[in-house]
């Protein structure tokens, strides 16, 4: 095992959070059972008292798994020096068995937690709460999502063995087999073009969307594929063109300094659009609401342009380093 | 007295209201006017709101100057003990990399059970034959202790700075600690027992201290008659390699041409390195941990024990129409405010500690410790998750803490809470 202050952070911050969703995961099950507005009961004033404290709890909580997502990664990659065999994260994650699960939880919550953000921010402007219901039975959803990140997490870093000779991102991403090898076997032209079609497809989607809030779930669905075709633009082709070498498919080594730790930029911006995408979609189909009625189309104005400005970001640069690239890769 | 006090407060909360009043009705009619103008309306509005949240906050922990000043002064002593051990670890590791992109690509040590020996010269020779190896030299260096200052020297032969065999050049510590300098004589004693008289030649420059506080550089020749080492062998021998990939590949064929050899790769050293500061540098914060809880303890305690004045104006300011939300967010940006100010102060306390004043209070641990050890500075740098892993551990712990207290002053009833 080793102990660094970034894993101390990483333990500290995952405890914190996991208790914290825990705690309002069991007030979540009191809301779904007793909440009832019209009551004035003794234990409805109370619950109404409650949500003001577990939602900026979670407000923290959620903030804080941002915050352990990029600093997870870091901590990977800083510690890549440290493993025979291993020269970005990937060496590092791929150490034992629980590396990936844990990123990959981090990620689903990181999402799950921004929807439920977004879902009470609203619910909070309606005079009588009435996502309440959905919220919390979202939160039942996240709840066992942090517990097992919290435990994935801790038994990675416990397992993490330095004697373990570990393989580096070349034999993950350059193998025969597996979901990593099929994405960077991608074919360069047809990733391209479809990289930029489903940018340009977002680009009219979002457009349509902020005139015609009908296209809510389709919007939402589209940020997904959306996602998807991104990693795989940067397995495919753009981590080629940043290290100007053929064979190269890592999507962590975008994160190191050698690159200008490039990778931040690229994913904070491509998962703030989705997240924010991902939100105004699904908040879409709510605007019938009565409460709501004033509140969703503003919000959902926003957080489209939130979603526009971050993807314009995210191709913008992804154009930029294409071009300044000396890499050939088509032609 | 206690009455003025009072009345003083609440003419300041009676602003500081009006200020928020204010706010939140220039927020409705901003937001009327915005569904005419848009989108940035509402966010300006936001933060407007905010602003006079944390007017009012600001104008509130300055009215209880005394308490969170007491406050403040832990909280930046925490982010001060935290700050300071990051920075020193993270400059040692950059120095000991800056140092080592000099050191050669690999050392060749031979061993006799387990120990390390002196090296035959004709070993060099099949080194020399292996295929990629560049240059190959024997190097010969000792430690000489000093019963005078208690210290061991690092002696070595420097045959490029062409010495003859009764002069010596002496690092600054060393100069320093025996208050010689250049053209005095000092004597060593020989492993014969004879004593060695040297000219001091030169005193080594500062700018190199890490590496030259303890070193003495003499001739290869006056080396093997002061240690008594036979003209055939050498301490240990350094070698390039023509390809640095090929490195490890090199040291295992040192390994099967001399089976009683240790190859020791620069990267190897490094790597070490890295895992020494890393291990003292987590154990140091573990220790640290116990401040931190005591802390935390402290700062909720204080957010929990509201005086009678303090649940007054939580009242106050509720039958005048705050909501609870609104007193929690102000309760939030106190907490945020003094986090803050703690927070710079005490990095920029760490930053000047550590950077300007030698870094004394973490170096025994962080460091290691000798009697002559090396005084030198290190070069100040800031990291980005150096500063995200202090927030983690100083900011958030705090915030939290104080925000359950904060959220029962916030949902009292007003009536109960102007009663006292």
């Amino acid at each position: 095992m080793l102990i660094t202050p970034a894993i101390i952070a990483l333990h500290l911050i995952t405890a914190g959070v996991t208790g914290t969703v825990v705690l309002a995961g069991g007030f979540a099950v009191q809301i779904l059972r007793s909440w009832d507005i019209h009551s004035g009961s003794e234990l409805q004033i109370r619950l109404e008292r409650q949500t003001y404290l577990i939602s900026t709890l979670l407000g923290f909580a959620l903030c804080a798994e941002l915050l352990s997502l990029v600093l997870f990664v870091h901590t990977a990659e800083n510690l890549s020096s440290q493993f025979v065999g291993a020269m970005c994260a990937t060496g590092v994650l791929n150490v034992n068995a629980f590396g990936f699960p844990s990123l990959l939880l981090k990620i689903a919550v990181f999402f799950l937690a921004a929807l439920w953000l977004l879902l009470n921010g609203v619910d909070q402007r309606g005079y009588d709460y009435p996502l309440v219901r959905l919220k919390y039975w979202l939160l039942l959803a996240i709840a066992p999502l942090t517990v097992a990140e919290a435990m994935a997490q801790t038994v990675y870093f416990l397992r993490l063995e330095p004697e373990v000779i570990t393989s580096c991102c070349g034999s993950l991403f350059g193998g025969q087999q597996g979901v990593a090898a099929e994405l960077a076997s991608l074919p360069a032209k047809p990733t391209i073009i479809l990289f930029y079609t489903m940018g340009g497809a977002m680009l009219v989607l979002g457009w349509a969307f902020r005139r015609g809030l009908a296209l809510g779930l389709l919007f939402a669905a589209g940020n997904v594929l959306l996602f998807g075709v991104a990693l795989a633009a940067i397995i495919g082709f753009l981590s080629l063109y940043v290290y100007e070498n053929p064979h190269h498919h890592c999507p962590f080594c975008l994160l190191k300094a050698g690159y200008d730790y490039l990778g931040y930029a690229l994913y904070l911006a491509l998962f703030a659009a989705v997240a924010s995408g991902l939100g105004a979609g699904l908040l879409a189909p709510f605007r019938h609401i009565p409460s709501l009625q004033a509140v969703i189309p503003v919000t959902i104005q926003r957080l489209t342009w939130t979603t526009l400005s971050g993807l314009g970001l995210f191709y913008a640069l992804a154009t930029w380093l294409i071009l300044r690239s000396n890499l050939v890769l088509l032609g | 007295m206690i009455r003025t006090k009072l009345s003083e407060a609440f003419i300041s909360l009676a602003q500081s209201n009006i200020n928020y009043s204010l706010g939140l009705n220039t927020q409705l009619t901003k937001e009327t006017l915005c569904q005419r103008t848009g989108e940035l309306c509402v966010m300006r509005a936001y933060f407007e709101r905010q602003q006079y949240l944390i007017d009012y906050a600001l104008a509130a922990l300055l009215r209880r100057k005394a308490r969170n000043l007491g406050l403040l002064l832990v909280y930046t002593l925490l982010v001060f003990l935290f700050a300071s051990v990051l920075l020193l670890s993270q400059g040692l590791r950059r120095e000991a990399a800056i140092l080592l992109q000099d050191a050669p690509e690999m050392i060749v040590q031979r061993l006799v059970a387990g120990r390390h020996d002196v090296l035959p010269a004709v070993e060099l020779e099949t080194l020399r034959r292996i295929r990629g190896v560049g240059e190959v030299r024997g190097r010969l260096w000792g430690y000489y202790y000093d019963p005078v200052t208690k210290a061991n020297y690092t002696v070595m032969a420097a045959p490029e700075r062409n010495l003859s065999n009764d002069r010596m050049l002496i690092g600054i510590a060393l100069s320093r600690v025996r208050q010689v300098g250049v053209g005095d004589v000092l004597s060593l004693r020989a492993a014969d027992g004879t004593p060695a008289l040297f000219r001091i030649a030169g005193v080594l420059e500062s700018t190199s201290e890490l590496l030259s506080a303890d070193l003495v550089l003499v001739s290869a020749a006056a080396f093997r008659t002061l240690f008594q080492m036979p003209p055939d062998q050498y301490t240990d021998a350094t070698l390039t390699v023509r390809n640095p990939r090929e490195a490890s590949l090199i040291a295992q064929k040192i390994s099967l041409a001399l089976p009683a050899s240790r190859p020791l790769l620069r990267t190897e050293i490094l790597r070490t390195y890295h895992a020494v500061f890393d291990w003292r540098e987590g154990i140091t914060f573990l220790c640290l941990a116990p401040l931190l809880l005591a802390f935390l303890v402290l700062a909720w305690d204080k957010a929990a024990g509201l005086s009678p004045e303090e649940k007054r104006e939580i009242g106050i300011l509720k039958a005048i129409g705050w909501e609870t939300g609104d007193i929690l967010r102000m309760k939030l940006w106190e907490s945020a405010l003094l986090s803050l100010t703690a927070f710079l102060i005490g990095y920029l306390l760490a930053w000047w500690q550590v950077f300007y004043a030698g870094g004394r209070l973490f170096t025994p641990v962080l460091k290691g410790w000798s009697v002559l050890y090396p005084d030198f500075r290190l070069t100040p740098a800031v990291g980005l998750a150096q500063i995200l892993v202090l927030l983690a551990v100083t900011t958030l712990p705090y915030m939290v803490a104080t925000l359950i207290p904060g959220w029962r002053a916030a949902i009292t009833d007003p009536d109960a809470a102007m009663r006292g």
